[in-house]
């Protein structure tokens, strides 16, 4: 992996003219290697505004053979930890889920590689070690520089995330690659700002805190935003001044190996970063147990969460925090912005194939507008288009794995059989790869399956209410409490309905809004603690409490 | 752009070579634009060293600073580009400033020495990174400036946003031109702020080529307006101008009272002030002497003196005084004063005539009134405002020099004997800017630090400035704090946002 940034050679060109009603986005990049592949994309944009891109145009052309050359590319023994070699030459296949071929083989990461990366933490988090002497502006500045890395590297990159997981490139390109870079750079910012306070203690003592990090960070992230979810976990910790060991998920280890190389060529000391692909029963278990290891981030399923936490409080009691599943409530009263409603309800369940912690797959919608608002959720579902994440004009690529595809696929039967109304999809087209259809359940009842699971999949749910009480209460009754969002434009509602619902995040006429500066996570087992914003940075911290005798005392 | 190896800079500096380096525009900044003073008035800019003309820049009044006002609102107005930008990308901007400044820091590190005096060495490895520094700091707050949600009495429900000031004057002084201008334009437009800074006249080179920085990385239009001018004609409009809603001063406490008086005469414009110290130093009989007297004679000496923050009375505890007073003269005339191009040198001129006369005025006074003259005392070359290291021992708190603000190459030596003592005394000034203490004893140093009224205190150390630490004065030393997270108060007016409820639930 280390060489390669040297085979590697990405260029991404950017023209940005504003005009008065919109802008013009323009995007030459080229990525040429050795082996003479050539990838060139061009593409006109316009958004308007920024935030809700609306492709009017755009063109692309790849070589044909472009998914057979980057195989071969991919073809070998990538080295799998930052800096240290395999111990056992065992590889693992990741595939590419939009046809269901293999990519590339990707060594495999078991207890005795964590063992290895634990060691390789430790030491570079030893008192008087490089990272541990480092000014806090240094650590935010390498942080900074990994984020013009990727920044730099994102053509390559959004590529590479798309093939792996089959999310959309345009996608790719504007929400997680842009999300990674932010990221990055949000918590670049914080490094030097992590103030400790001084206290005024009673008696004749002088207290101050020192904001202190933990130490070595086991961080386990998922295949659904890889990239992002790797931008999560890093960026915090590292601005915090803690080293890490990161598994990516099985699924999808190329992005992540690669920031793997951008963190060495940023200037991180050996150590601080270590990154290991593997399983999660066997890499996974070992980071989760590990003596060595002080923290464990985890974000992914409730029920891993829960193996997460126990195997901590079988170990050493290393702090713990999870982000994991959701079953959201995304409630659209009467008064709401209908059209508004209809396309963040359809985009709120639907963004990555529905493969989102928040997917919003309990639509409540008020009596009076019930009926309309299912028919033209479905008529919406109807118009998404299906197919190869590299087309430009395909909203949605397939499923991440075939064990994925059959289990939402396994889902939808559930809800047929139990009796909800099965408007459109429900199928998976006869196409090879992942794929499932835009699918739209009506009539569900809140006992069904569907209803009730996280289906991390294409999957709508809409069901009816009356009143605001009964909505509040229904939407509540759950396990999970990760996300919720309310369309209306009655103040009364949206303050009434927002503090009521149990949920980490709530959404107001508009739906998967995040950004690094909000918080994030979950109440109830959708999670434990919080990411990104200034309270993500208490996740990574020790508090010490210095207190000096002092005689004399003065305020 | 222009840049210069290091190895050709050993020469002195001839004002033809100094024009050919100023390949920028001289004029005033407004509107990302160039203009000539509305009277096409320009002033002559000094080199130091040599006393010779550098070179004439546009010399902004009354009429320009009404124009980079104007600016200044247009670009503050709502729904303008500014207003609607992303906070991230407010940060974005000035962390792509630092980038192009750290890219052309040998080329500013020169044209600071070139008009400021100060050793070349010490701008390139001193003012340059900090300004960097100082920007990127503040490139991280930008996002990160948050209110709060607050939770009142009552069925309402409460929060707070931080929102800029709105056009911000700002006015910054001569002895660190670069660094005083990132502490102004940091915090300002990291909350969002926009501005009409003027600089100094004595050195107003190095701001003006920042400004073509600014408008390089692509701030919008307006967002940053610099007016090089006079304190009283611009500064005074800026200071009593309607339609500036805030501003920061950094220069003399007797400026400073004019700067209060006109915001109170004009708009009631919020006021901050950086003003001038007589920053005491105290060394107790316990303290490592090396380090002590080499600490105190970097406290004093540091930028020719022209430092507001310079440790300026040195208290040192009766059983070592002698000791300490001879080997600080010991290391004041090993200091190497000379052409600040030259890597030995550790002093330059100081910045002007007027500043030079003033220090000799000081010097004599001393002398006049009974301080001992251990070291120093006259002018150190033949052309150019140069002054010798000079050292005053049995220096008493009643003399001029241990009362007034020197800003020159004059150090200070007291003699005490208790901590009660030391403390009153570093205490009975109109000051409050700075101050430290050198002991190896935990309990002393928190007594001193506690009981010392100053805004700043070093323990063991003089002079450490991060960005991230606040720093201002108590006292006639000003009023408001810059650097570190207080530094972004400043800028901020606080909104709070009431709204009713039907129900509050916790």
């Amino acid at each position: 992996m280390t060489g390669r940034v040297n085979v590697f050679y990405v260029r991404v060109n950017v023209e940005l003219t504003a005009s008065r009603c919109f802008n013009t986005l323009s995007v030459t990049g080229s990525a040429i290697c050795l082996l003479n592949i050539e990838i060139t994309l061009a593409l006109c944009v316009c958004c308007v505004p920024r935030e809700r891109c609306i492709f009017l145009f755009f063109f692309i052309k790849l070589k044909k053979s472009i998914f057979w050359n980057l195989r071969r590319l991919f073809y070998g023994p990538l080295l799998l930890t930052h800096h240290q070699p395999v111990m056992f030459g065992k590889v693992f296949s990741t595939y590419n889920p939009a046809t269901g071929e293999k990519i590339c083989d990707v060594q495999e990461a078991d207890k005795a590689d964590v063992d290895k990366a634990v060691q390789a933490a430790r030491s570079a988090f030893s008192l008087g070690s490089v990272w541990r002497k480092m000014d806090a502006s240094e650590r935010g500045r390498l942080l900074f520089k990994l984020a013009d890395l990727v920044e730099r590297d994102s053509a390559y990159l959004a590529t590479l995330e798309s093939l792996d997981t089959g999310k959309p490139f345009l996608s790719s390109f504007f929400v997680d690659l842009q999300g990674t870079i932010k990221t990055f750079r949000y918590f670049a910012g914080w490094a030097d700002k992590i103030h400790g306070s001084t206290i005024p203690t009673d008696g004749e003592y002088f207290t101050l805190t020192r904001h202190e990090p933990i130490g070595v960070c086991g961080q386990i992230v998922p295949w659904n935003f890889p990239l992002v979810m790797t931008a999560w976990k890093l960026g915090p910790a590292l601005s915090c001044g803690n080293t890490v060991v990161l598994k990516p998920a099985e699924q999808t280890p190329l992005t992540c190996l690669y920031i793997g190389a951008l963190i060495k060529e940023a200037g991180f000391p050996p150590g601080v970063v270590n990154i290991l692909p593997g399983y999660g029963p066997t890499a996974g278990a070992a980071i989760a147990s590990h003596m060595g290891i002080d923290k464990v981030a985890f974000t992914g399923s409730t029920e891993v969460g829960k193996l997460i936490q126990e195997a901590a409080g079988k170990s050493n009691l290393k702090r713990v925090t999870l982000e994991l599943g959701g079953k959201s409530p995304n409630i659209i009263f009467a008064d709401a912005d209908f059209e508004l409603a209809v396309e963040q309800a359809h985009q709120g369940v639907f963004f990555n194939s529905g493969q989102c912690c928040t997917a919003g797959s309990r639509i409540f919608v008020e009596e009076p507008i019930y009926e309309e608002f299912v028919r033209r959720s479905v008529e919406r579902a109807r118009r998404r288009t299906v197919g190869n994440p590299f087309d430009p004009t395909t909203e949605q690529g397939p499923q991440v794995s075939a064990e994925q595809q059959s289990r939402v696929l396994e889902l939808i039967q559930s809800g047929i059989t139990e009796g909800a109304k099965l408007e459109c999809g429900g199928k998976a087209p006869p196409s090879k790869g992942f794929f499932v259809e835009p699918t739209v359940f009506s009539d569900v009842q809140d006992h069904m399956r569907i209803a009730k699971e996280e289906i991390f999949g294409p999957v709508q749910q809409i069901m009816k209410f009356k009143t605001i009480e009964e909505v509040i209460e229904r939407a509540n009754n759950t396990e999970y409490g990760l996300a919720a969002a309310v369309f209306t434009t009655d103040l009364n509602k949206a303050m009434t309905v927002s503090a009521a619902l149990q949920a980490g995040t709530v959404w107001i006429n508009c739906y998967n809004a995040l950004s690094c500066q909000c918080p994030f996570g979950g109440f109830k087992m959708s999670g434990n603690g919080r990411e990104l914003g200034e309270i993500g940075l208490k996740e990574y911290t020790e508090v010490k409490t210095i207190t000096m005798k002092m005689s004399g005392k003065k305020s | 752009v222009w840049l210069v190896t290091l190895e050709k800079k050993k020469v002195n500096v001839k004002p033809c070579v100094a024009c050919q380096c100023v390949s920028f525009s001289l004029q005033i900044f407004i509107n990302n634009e160039w203009h000539d003073a509305v009277n096409k008035k320009t002033f002559p800019t000094i080199n130091p060293a040599t006393g010779e003309v550098i070179c004439h820049v546009a010399e902004g009044d009354k009429a320009d600073v009404e124009k980079a006002v104007k600016a200044a609102k247009d670009a503050f107005k709502l729904g303008s580009p500014w207003r609607r930008m992303d906070a991230s990308d407010r940060g974005l901007l000035l962390s792509r400033l630092a980038d192009c400044i750290e890219r052309d820091a040998a080329y500013l590190a020169e044209l600071e020495t070139l008009d400021n005096g100060k050793p070349y060495a010490v701008s390139y490895s001193v003012d340059v990174p900090m300004v960097v520094k100082c920007l990127r700091y503040y490139a991280g707050w930008a996002d990160k400036w948050e209110g709060k949600t607050i939770p009142i009495d009552g069925d309402y429900f409460c929060y707070t946003r931080h929102e800029p000031i709105g056009v911000c004057g700002q006015i910054i002084p001569w002895n660190f031109p670069l660094l005083m201008q990132a502490w102004k334009l940091g915090p300002a437009l990291a909350t969002g702020n926009t501005v009409v800074m003027k600089v100094a006249e004595q050195t107003p080179l190095t701001a003006l080529y920042v400004a073509s920085l600014i408008k390089e990385v692509g701030f919008p239009a307006g967002v940053v307006n610099i007016v090089p001018g006079m304190g009283p004609s611009a500064g005074a409009a800026i200071a009593s101008h309607m339609d500036v809603d805030k501003v920061a001063f950094t220069g003399s406490t007797e400026v400073g009272h004019l700067i209060m008086k006109a915001s109170s005469t004009s708009n009631l414009k919020k006021v901050t002030l950086e003003l001038g110290g007589k920053s005491p130093n105290i060394i107790l009989s316990d303290a490592d002497m090396e380090e002590a007297v080499e600490q105190s004679h970097f406290a004093l000496f540091f930028n020719q003196g022209q430092c507001c923050c310079a440790g300026s009375r040195t208290y040192v505890q009766e059983s070592i005084y002698d000791e300490f007073v001879e080997r600080s003269v010991e290391r004041a005339k090993k200091r190497i004063v000379g052409d600040p191009f030259n890597f030995n040198t550790e002093q330059g001129p100081q910045v002007d005539e007027e500043q030079f006369q003033k220090i000799l005025g000081y010097i004599s006074s001393g002398k006049r009134e009974g301080a001992k003259l251990m070291c120093g005392g006259g002018p150190a070359a033949d052309r150019g405002y140069f002054i010798q290291p000079t050292i005053f021992g049995d220096v008493k708190d009643d003399m001029t020099i241990a009362r007034e603000e020197i800003f020159g190459p004059v150090m200070q030596i007291l003699k005490f004997k208790s901590l009660d003592e030391v403390i009153e005394r570093a205490n009975d000034s109109k000051y409050g800017l700075a101050a430290a203490v050198f002991t190896k004893n935990i309990d002393k140093a928190h007594y001193i630090s506690n009981g010392l009224r100053a805004g700043t205190v070093w323990i063991n150390c003089y002079d450490v400035f991060g960005v991230q630490a606040p720093f201002g004065g108590y006292k006639a030393s000003g009023i408001g704090r810059e650097l570190g997270e207080y530094g972004l108060d400043n800028y901020t007016e606080v909104k709070t946002v009431t709204i009713k409820v039907p129900q509050k639930n916790s």
